[in-house]
C-alpha cells in the first residue's frame, strides 16, 4: 500500500487522540513518499504519551506539511522520493506498525547503500522545518546539574577533563547538605516556574527525599519492573525461533501493564519509563547508563527547564576467572567505576541540554557528591579558568545563571 | 546550536542527525573532508607522540622481495581491534594512556595507515566478513550466515593448495562460525579456514553451569539478550585435544585465571601457533564492545586490554620460530563508534549512525616486508586489506572489490 491509498478509518487503531490528531491530515498525508511517512506516523501514533513539547512540535509539522502546495511537498521531500524500497517494505502494515517499518526501513538502507542518501534527505527536511518554525524559547533560561561518585571515599585522577573547557573549575567547594540543597533549589524553580513535566530529578539509585511536583524517576523504584522485564526476556528467549530482531520488536511493544505498572498511573510517563529499560542499551544492567539515558531522553523529549540528575553506583562487572568459580553472591558494587562513567555521563548530559533552544543561556554544574570539587558553567563564567575560593553549590549556582 | 534539539525533526533522531561536522567544523564538510580531517589529525598525533615519520608512495617499492622470505614460507596474523574504538580514546593525546603498548612498541616498528574507510553496514559480523573478504558484504548482521563473497582463506587455500590446517580463525561468538568458508559456488565448502570459537569451547568443556556461566558466554554486546545456540560440542572438544593438544581439565583450569573472553582468545591463539602454525591466521576481539553497555569505564578497560593483547600476540609472533622473522602482522579496526557530536547517537556506546568518525579507522602492518616507523594518511578503504594479503602471500583475490596497499608491496 502506498501513502496516496490512505483513508481516515485505517487510523481507527491509533489512541484516541493520536487518533483524532492525524484524521485531520490525511489529504496532507497522501501527498508523502513511502520512505518518509511511517517514520511521521512512528511519532503521531505515541501522540498521547507524549510530552507538551513533543506534541507542540508534532502539530506543528504536521500544520507546515498540510500548508505546502504540492509543488513545495516536492521540493522539500525530493531526496526521500528518490530512496527506492523494496516490495516488502511497501506492503509492510505501516500505517499500524510505523516503528517496524522504520526499523526495517533502517536495515534496507544499510544494505542498499542508500543510507548516506537517507540522511542527507532528513537533514535537509530538517533545516527547512526548523526555518519555517524555528524551536520555541524557555521562559527562563535552562539549568542542569549532575551529582556523580556517590559513595567514592577518594578518588586520585582528575575529574570533569572533558567539562574544564566550557566553565569554571573549582576545587574548594563547601560539601555540606550538597544534595538537600540542589533538591530544594529544584523545587523553588519547579515552583516558580510551573510547567508540566518542567523539572526533573533522576537518580540512579534510591531517590532522596524531594518535592513531589518534580518529575522523578529512580533505578530503585523501578527495582519490580527491571525484574518483570529480565522474566519476560528469559521466558521469550528460550522460545523456538526466537531472534534478534524478533527480540527487539517484542521489547518494543512491551506495555506499562505487562510490566507490572499500576493502571491510575501517569500514562506519559510509565510509558517513558518502560522505554528507557525497553529501548536503552545496558539500562536493565547497569545504573549509570540508565542514569544517563534516562537524563539524554528527557532532555531531548520533554526539554525541561530544570534538570539534576543524580549517578549512583552501578554493580560490578565480574571478570571471567570470577564468573567461572560459578558463585551466586549478591552483586558487589563498582563505586569507582561507576565515578568513570558518571564523569563522562555528566559532560553528556550537558552536551545534551546543549542541543536544547536558549543553549547560550543556560547554566549547567556538575558536583562530585560530598567532596570539594565542582565545575560550574554558564553564561557569565569564565571558561577554562580555575578557582581554590571557598564557595556553597548555591553561590556556584548563582555565579552561572 | 541555539534552536538544534537532537539535530531534527524528533522522528529522524535514531537513524541520524546532525553530524560531527557541524558542530565541530562547521557546516557543510562532505563526509571525504571529514575523513580527511581525521587522518590528518591521526597522523600528527602520531608523529608527535611516537616520531613516525610521514611516508611517501614514492618510496622504492619492492619491499616483499626486500623481505629476503619467499611467498610461501611467510605468514600473515590479522587482528581485528576489537569493537571499535574512537580517537579521543586512543591515538588523541587524552586517549594515548589507554594504549601505551601501541604507542610505545608496535607503532615504532609500524607502517600506520590513518586513513582506512569502511563504506559498508557497520554491524561487528558482517563487517568483519567484508574484511575478511575484500567485498562489502549485505548480509544479516544478526543471522548465522556465511559471507556470499570468497574469503580470504579461501582464495590462500584453493590457489596455494594449502590444507585446512593452514588457515585459522579464532573469533569472539557463536554469530561468528560461519566466517571462515563463503557461500561462493566456486569456492565454499572444504576450502574455508577452520574456525575455533573459545567460548564455544568452554561452554563444551563445562558442558552447562549457573546463571553467572550464562552471563560470561553472553555472545554478543549488540544484542546482549540473544546467544545463538551452537551444536558440536564433541568437534570442539576434539579441536581442543586432537589440535591444540590442552586436556579439557588444562583448558578449564586455564580459563580460571583468565579476566575476559579476549584474553581466553589469546591464549587459544598461543596454542594454535604452537600447535599448529598455521600460515594464516585472523583473530577477531571483541572486548572493547561491552561500550554498548553504556560503562565509560569499562569501554575503557576493554581498549586497555586490548592494547595489552595486542603486544602480547606481537611477543608470541616475534619469540615462536615458526612465526620469528616471517610474519607480517596487521592490526585494524572493523569500524569506530559514533561521535559524542552526533545527536542522532549517544557517543561511544554505539555505531548506529554511519558518521564520518565511525566509518574512518586505521590499520598498522609490522614485521616481515614492511617499513618501520612510517605514517601515511592518504584514503584506502577496508576491503583493500584481502587484495594485499594475495599480494603478500601469493594468491589472487579475483572477486575483492578493493586494491592492493602499494605502499606494503
Amino acid at each position: 500500500m502506498l501513502p496516496s491509498d490512505l483513508k481516515p478509518e485505517q487510523f481507527n487503531g491509533y489512541p484516541p487522540e493520536a487518533r483524532k490528531l492525524v484524521t485531520g491530515y490525511v489529504p496532507a498525508l497522501q501527498r508523502l513518499p513511502l520512505s518518509f511517512l511511517p517514520s511521521l506516523l512512528r511519532e503521531v501514533i505515541e501522540y498521547d504519551f507524549k510530552f507538551p513539547a513533543e506534541r507542540r512540535a508534532l502539530e506543528k509539522e504536521l500544520a507546515n506539511l498540510n500548508s505546502l502546495s504540492s509543488g513545495q511537498i516536492k521540493d522539500w521531500l525530493q531526496g526521500f522520493a528518490q530512496i527506492r524500497l523494496s516490495a516488502q517494505l511497501e506492503h509492510s502494515d505501516w500505517i499500524n506498525a510505523p516503528a517496524q517499518f522504520v526499523e526495517q526501513l533502517s536495515s534496507y538502507l544499510w544494505t542498499t547503500h542508500q543510507l548516506d542518501a537517507f540522511r542527507i534527505a532528513a537533514l535537509a527536511y530538517a533545516d527547512r522545518l526548523r526555518a519555517i518554525a524555528p524551536p520555541v524559547r524557555p521562559p527562563v533560561p535552562r539549568l542542569g546539574i549532575t551529582i556523580v561518585g556517590q559513595g567514592v571515599a577518594a578518588h586520585d585522577g582528575p575529574l570533569f577533563r572533558k567539562l574544564r573547557a566550557h566553565g569554571a573549575y573549582f576545587s574548594a567547594v563547601k560539601p555540606e547538605n550538597g544534595l538537600d540543597l540542589l533538591l530544594k533549589v529544584v523545587a523553588a524553580r519547579g515552583k516558580a516556574h510551573p510547567v508540566p513535566y518542567g523539572h526533573w530529578y533522576i537518580d540512579g539509585g534510591e531517590a532522596a527525599p524531594h518535592d513531589p511536583a518534580l518529575t522523578c524517576v529512580s533505578y530503585h523504584a523501578l527495582e519490580p519492573v527491571r525484574a518483570a522485564l529480565s522474566a519476560k526476556l528469559r521466558a521469550e528467549i528460550e522460545r523456538p525461533g526466537m531472534g534478534p530482531e524478533a527480540l527487539r520488536t517484542l521489547l518494543a511493544q512491551m506495555r506499562p501493564a505487562d510490566l507490572g505498572f499500576a493502571r491510575a498511573g501517569d500514562a506519559v510517563m510509565d510509558r517513558f519509563q518502560v522505554k528507557m529499560l525497553t529501548e536503552g542499551s545496558g539500562t536493565q544492567i547497569f545504573s549509570t547508563t540508565f542514569a544517563q539515558w534516562t537524563a539524554r531522553e528527557a532532555l531531548r523529549r520533554a526539554q525541561p527547564l530544570t534538570l539534576l540528575v543524580r549517578f549512583a553506583p552501578r554493580q560490578r562487572q565480574r571478570p571471567m576467572n570470577e564468573m567461572l568459580s560459578a558463585s551466586h553472591d549478591v552483586a558487589e558494587l563498582d563505586p569507582l567505576g561507576s565515578l568513570v562513567d558518571a564523569d563522562m555521563g555528566a559532560y553528556y548530559n550537558w552536551l545534551n541540554l546543549q542541543r536544547l533552544p536558549g543553549a547560550e543561556q543556560s547554566s549547567f554544574l556538575v558536583w562530585f557528591e560530598g567532596h570539594n570539587e565542582a565545575i560550574a558553567i554558564g553564561p557569565s563564567l569564565p571558561r577554562g579558568t580555575t578557582s581554590n575560593a571557598a564557595a556553597g553549590l548555591e553561590q556556584l549556582l548563582s555565579w552561572a545563571s | 546550536m541555539e534552536g538544534v534539539p537532537f539535530g531534527m525533526s524528533s522522528h529522524f533522531s535514531l537513524l541520524s542527525a546532525k553530524d560531527r561536522a557541524r558542530l565541530a567544523a562547521g557546516r557543510g564538510l562532505a563526509p571525504q573532508e571529514l575523513a580527511q580531517q581525521l587522518a590528518w589529525t591521526r597522523r600528527e598525533f602520531l608523529r608527535s607522540a611516537t616520531g613516525v615519520v610521514l611516508g611517501s608512495s614514492l618510496l622504492p617499492s619492492s619491499l616483499i622481495a626486500a623481505a629476503g622470505i619467499s611467498a610461501s614460507k611467510r605468514k600473515v596474523v590479522v587482528i581485528t581491534f576489537g569493537g571499535g574504538a574512537r580517537d579521543q580514546e586512543t591515538f588523541a593525546p587524552e586517549g594515548q594512556e589507554n594504549i601505551p603498548r601501541l604507542m610505545r612498541e608496535l607503532i615504532p616498528q609500524s607502517t600506520f595507515f590513518t586513513q582506512v574507510v569502511n563504506r559498508g553496514i557497520l554491524g561487528h559480523y558482517v563487517a568483519t566478513a567484508s574484511l575478511a573478504t575484500g567485498v562489502y558484504e549485505t548480509i544479516n548482521n544478526f543471522a548465522s550466515l556465511p559471507p556470499e563473497h570468497p574469503t580470504v582463506f579461501e582464495y590462500f587455500r584453493k590457489d596455494l593448495r594449502r590444507p585446512a590446517s593452514d588457515a585459522w580463525v579464532v573469533a569472539p561468538s557463536n554469530g561468528f562460525n560461519r566466517i571462515g568458508e563463503s557461500s561462493h559456488r566456486s569456492y565454499g565448502p572444504g576450502l574455508g579456514a577452520r574456525v575455533i570459537l573459545p567460548k564455544h569451547l568452554l561452554t563444551a568443556a563445562t558442558s552447562g553451569g549457573g546463571t553467572d556461566y550464562e552471563h560470561l558466554l553472553r555472545d554478543n554486546y549488540e544484542t546482549p539478550f540473544y546467544t545463538p545456540e551452537l551444536g558440536g560440542n564433541e568437534f570442539a572438544l576434539q579441536q581442543l585435544g586432537m589440535m591444540l593438544k590442552l586436556s579439557v581439565d588444562d583448558f578449564k583450569a586455564h580459563a580460571r585465571t583468565l579476566s575476559s573472553p579476549d584474553e581466553l582468545s589469546v591464549y587459544i591463539v598461543r596454542q594454535l601457533m604452537r600447535q599448529q602454525a598455521p600460515s594464516l591466521l585472523w583473530i577477531t576481539m571483541h572486548d572493547i564492545d561491552i561500550a554498548h553497555a553504556g560503562a565509560y569505564s569499562l569501554y575503557i578497560d576493554g581498549i586497555r586490554r586490548t592494547d595489552r593483547l595486542c603486544a602480547d600476540i606481537w611477543k608470541t609472533i616475534q619469540s615462536e620460530p615458526e612465526y620469528a622473522g616471517k610474519t607480517t602482522l596487521f592490526i585494524l579496526p572493523d569500524f569506530g563508534r559514533d561521535s559524542d557530536d552526533d545527536s542522532g547517537g549517544n557517543g561511544f556506546q554505539h555505531h548506529r549512525t554511519g558518521d564520518a568518525l565511525s566509518r574512518t579507522t586505521w590499520m598498522m602492518a609490522l614485521g616481515a616486508g614492511v617499513r618501520e616507523g612510517v605514517v601515511f594518511d592518504r584514503p584506502m578503504e577496508s576491503t583493500d586489506l584481502v587484495p594485499t594479503l594475495g599480494s603478500i602471500l601469493g594468491f589472487s583475490a579475483s572477486l575483492a572489490q578493493g586494491k592492493p596497499i602499494s605502499e606494503l608491496l
